[in-house]
């Protein structure tokens, strides 16, 4: 019997041992230590023992409050205007300094307000600079995932064709993802320099001049989009040949069939292509979801979270609690919050795009 | 008939290579830019932006800037480091992880199914996930070595090299190539009486080059591009790999644009030619990552 043969405890707990003992001890005993550490003070190196706080960590992370502002108002109930009309309101820290009448506001910081009649709604979180990280974080996601998958796609079907010397385009399309994204990084932050930078002076060549220069990773408005750029640029290689090998797994005879039927080329993308590929088109959106959320080297390297926080990501906030600041606490809080985001929108992918049967 | 005339075919042909070559422009120019700005001076450097010369290697061409940057930075250790932890990891991990695929594949043990499901359950776990929950174990963790024992993995080899050395997606691979055997040749082997050992080392491991050089490739480039994980751990400049030391030029004021195009093209053309000469295995071993799912 084949089971006699192949029965081997012994054996096989000893050629299987030593990767399950690295792996629990280096992958899996850290990824639980985060959820353990985010519901305590961790320090990186403290002299004090250290604590369980439950939640405390998330919500310094994750707090939010709404709160509304009423004018001040004189004696006989008037709204106090100042000398150009605008109405004068109290100062916010009055209340989220150190005023036991409001407890859920204490070290709270404004995020962004709008004008509601007479008063001023205020919305206040623990952390502004991470609710922006998280927010940027999910922009990047959104932007960068479909618009590379659909990219990598593009390039598949140009990569798919019958053509002499192929293969060596495709070698080309692919180069930049064996580049580090470091060295990436950083070639492209001279590239985007502002002025007299590679990309304004091509732009401006593009449009004969036309083109205003531009501060790209300086300008709040665009750093993030150069960013994504950038990224897409890097990374669309590594998908086009994902979304490759799934065009070759669809049999030719579909596309004579298709031939036969004088269907048009865009019909044939529609009811052959497209159908052929649902299966690598869910690995490829969870894939580019990963690595989006994984973004840390590029905003280290071209903007280090700035200008204005409008490049602050999760990882990058992550690393600078759990390293620059030695919280661990902290830095797990993130990671936890980072995975469970994750997670979630693999599964929401993999539900939307399941086999209809 | 619906046959296209020669012309018409000619001029298709010659727009699909118009569109291929122009989307090719776009990945190659700015790595010609980074390889042709190393060799000229930064005033040069600057003013070529605004011509096609930015992609020549025209005016004054020297290799002074890498000269320069060998006087700046400890360049060559940051490469031999970078080899070194590397090499060591590929190595340990073509080791640790076919072993361990290989029995996953042909022993059957007790808790195999198990452990099994839950090594694959890891490849939901991006590193970034667990690298801070990481950095205080490795500032804990002990350590018997040449000084006795010590507490404390920051700032060593070890850090940089053990905690990658088994993980999920290459034991998968392993696994998945070794189901396709043929599993007659090893219980025939078994019969005759050869231990399992023999078996992986004689029979199985001489079969499995593509999926070795598949695991090794994307191990390679793994480690070779780490940078969050040796930026948190390794302060001490004489073990820092090459993306780390990329610090000594851009923490400048006036960051010398000309050396670290030099530097970038140091540590990145070996890359290239090592991927441009293996481009087809290279290129399915990724796509052999899509394969999951």
């Amino acid at each position: 019997m084949a089971s006699k043969l192949t029965r081997a405890n012994r054996a096989g707990w000893l050629m299987a041992g030593p990767g399950v003992l690295l792996m629990a001890t280096f992958i899996i005993l850290p990824f639980f230590l985060a959820f353990a550490f985010s519901l305590t003070n961790q320090r990186l190196a403290s002299p004090n023992p250290t604590e369980y706080v439950g939640f405390s960590n998330y919500s310094d992370l994750l707090g939010l409050a709404v709160f509304r502002l009423e004018p001040e108002r004189d004696d006989a109930g008037e709204v106090l205007r100042d000398d150009d009309g605008v109405i004068e309101y109290p100062r916010l820290r009055n209340f989220t300094r150190n005023n036991d009448a409001y407890p859920h506001l204490d070290g709270k910081r404004e995020w962004f307000s709008w004008q509601s009649g007479e008063n001023r709604m205020v919305v206040l979180a623990s952390d502004v600079v991470f609710i922006r990280a998280l927010l940027n974080t999910f922009l990047f996601v959104i932007v960068v995932a479909p618009l590379q998958a659909a990219c990598a796609l593009g390039l598949a079907l140009l990569i798919n064709q019958k053509l002499r010397g192929i293969s060596f385009y495709r070698a080309v399309y692919f180069m930049p993802v064996v580049v580090s994204i470091v060295v990436v990084s950083l070639l492209w932050k001279f590239i985007y320099s502002p002025g007299d930078g590679l990309l304004n002076n091509v732009l401006g060549f593009l449009t004969f001049g036309l083109f205003q220069p531009h501060d790209w990773l300086g300008d709040p408005g665009t750093a993030l989009g150069s960013i994504m750029a950038m990224s897409i640029w890097q990374g669309v290689g590594f998908h086009m040949v994902i979304w490759l090998s799934g065009l070759q797994t669809i049999s030719p005879t579909l596309y004579e069939a298709a031939e036969i039927e004088g269907a048009s080329k865009r019909q044939t993308f529609r009811y052959v292509t497209w159908p052929g590929l649902r299966n690598t088109a869910v690995l490829i959106l969870i894939v580019i979801t990963m690595q989006a959320f994984a973004l840390f080297a590029q905003v280290d390297v071209m903007t280090g979270g700035g200008p204005l926080d409008s490049t602050q990501v999760l990882v990058f906030q992550a690393v600078e609690r759990g390293y620059g600041r030695q919280d661990i606490s902290g830095g797990s809080a993130i990671s936890v919050i980072l995975f469970v985001v994750v997670l979630c929108i693999s599964l929401i992918q993999r539900y939307l795009t399941r086999e209809k049967t | 008939m619906a046959s296209i005339s020669p012309d018409n075919h000619g001029l298709r042909l010659v727009t699909r290579y118009a569109v291929l070559t122009l989307v090719a422009v776009i990945f190659v120019f700015p790595l010609l830019f980074m390889v042709m700005s190393s060799l000229k001076p930064d005033t040069q450097l600057l003013n070529d932006t605004s011509s096609l010369r930015a992609f020549l290697p025209v005016g004054d061409i020297s290799l002074d800037n890498y000269a320069a940057a060998f006087e700046r930075a400890p360049i060559g250790a940051f490469v031999l480091n970078s080899v070194l932890i590397t090499g060591a990891t590929v190595l340990l991990t073509l080791l640790v992880c076919s072993l361990a695929a290989f029995s996953f594949v042909f022993l059957d043990w007790s808790g195999k199914a198990v452990i099994f499901s839950i090594l694959l359950a890891t490849l939901i776990i991006p590193y970034e996930t667990i690298f801070i929950p990481l950095l205080l174990m490795a500032s804990q963790l002990p350590w018997i070595g040449g000084d006795g024992f010590e507490i404390g993995w920051l700032n060593t080899y070890r850090v940089q090299i053990i905690p990658f050395i088994a993980d999920g997606l290459t034991i998968f691979l392993f696994v998945q190539f070794f189901r396709d055997l043929p599993r007659e040749l090893i219980e025939a082997s078994r019969v005759e009486g050869a231990s399992w050992w023999l078996i992986y080392r004689r029979i199985v491991m001489p079969l499995s080059g593509p999926v070795i050089a598949t695991a090794a490739i994307l191990k390679f480039l793994f480690m070779y591009n780490q940078y969050l994980w040796p930026l948190m751990v390794v302060q001490d400049e004489s073990i820092r790999p090459v993306m780390v030391g990329l610090g000594y030029f851009t923490d400048q004021l006036n960051v010398p644009w000309g050396e670290v195009m030099a530097y970038l093209t140091l540590i990145t053309v070996p890359v290239l030619a090592f991927y441009l000469s293996l481009q087809r295995v290279f290129i399915s071993s990724v796509a052999s990552t899509g394969v999951k799912g």
